[in-house]
């Protein structure tokens, strides 16, 4: 377990550092840290998905 | 010993004296507001066929995997979760399905805000989802306060003047590790899964918003009958 945590850490730490203080964007007085951007983006990505992407239903029923 | 032919009022009631008692009331009552055929249907109209319904299963059972993580860390408390291999996956597990839920209710909230979710006596509805939302962000927020780490201090250290300002600190005290663990662990848990609760037992009575009334532009282009949206069916299957 310990050894796939520790595989799976290095994995993930080579494309994004998580060692140290976390990013932060500033635009004005706005101000976010990059993980919470990259969320809110995902979230964007995925609500259009979900409207743009037809339903299958079982069946072959649409 | 006398025997009864009377047809009872219900199918539960063996004897017709006994229509009249306060537990028969309360289930017919409860079967009139709530009929089975309506909480558990067969068949849902086909505009129910979309993503945005399935982000809101999503929602459920990311709630239903944060309690059951949240009873188990409950259970062994914080040595075991901060040291014990299966306490920090345990722990993960518990945050991963907090970011879930909110990944998912945000898009079925965004969805549902388009789509005016609250037309034809779905007012309560919108409501208690919004309001479960805003509850289930306190709920995360003393999470965090919980997690008994120097994240949680500098969380609580960094909040008490935010919470201090709006005047509320006096009575609500992030800097209080007792006061936001029942918070968290009772308090809003319980009206989050309460809140959670009504909302699902209204969409079954209220059922799901149909989609708006084609336009005269968009009815000649899809032949859709404008008067009836709700008629609206998949090839075969009745709404």
């Amino acid at each position: 377990m310990q050894t796939l945590t520790a595989v799976m850490g290095h994995m993930v730490g080579g494309l994004i550092n998580l060692t140290g203080p976390g990013h932060y964007i500033h635009w004005g007085f706005i101000q976010i840290s990059a993980a919470n951007l990259v969320v809110i983006g995902l979230m964007v990505v995925v609500f259009a998905a979900a409207i743009l992407i037809p339903f299958r239903r079982p069946g072959g029923r649409d | 010993m006398t025997t009864n032919t009377e047809t009872p009022t219900d199918t539960a009631t063996a004897l017709p004296e006994d229509a009249d008692q306060l537990s028969a009331k309360l289930r017919r009552a409860a079967v009139a507001a709530l009929p089975p055929e309506r909480l558990m249907p067969d068949r849902q109209p086909a505009y129910v066929a979309s993503w945005i319904y399935v982000f809101g299963v999503l929602t459920l059972a990311s709630l239903a995997v944060v309690i059951l993580t949240g009873v188990v860390l409950a259970i062994f408390g914080p040595s075991w979760w901060h040291v014990s291999t299966v306490g920090l996956f345990v722990n993960s597990l518990h945050l991963w399905s907090v970011e879930v839920f909110f990944f998912a209710m945000v898009v079925h909230l965004w969805g549902k805000f388009f789509m005016a979710a609250w037309r034809g006596r779905r007012r309560a509805t919108w409501i208690t989802g919004v309001v479960s939302f805003v509850v289930s962000v306190g709920a995360a927020f003393t999470g965090y306060l919980s997690q008994q780490n120097f994240d949680s201090q500098w969380i609580s250290t960094q909040a008490k003047d935010g919470i201090n300002s709006t005047g509320a600190g006096a009575i609500f005290n992030v800097t209080n590790f007792g006061q936001m663990l029942m918070w968290h662990i009772v308090l809003l848990p319980l009206v989050v899964v309460l809140l959670v609760g009504v909302h699902v037992l209204l969409v079954r009575l209220r059922g799901v918003v149909p989609p708006f009334a084609p336009t005269d532009h968009t009815a000649k282009e899809t032949g859709a009958d404008q008067a009836s949206p709700q008629k609206i069916t998949v090839k075969g299957v009745p709404s």
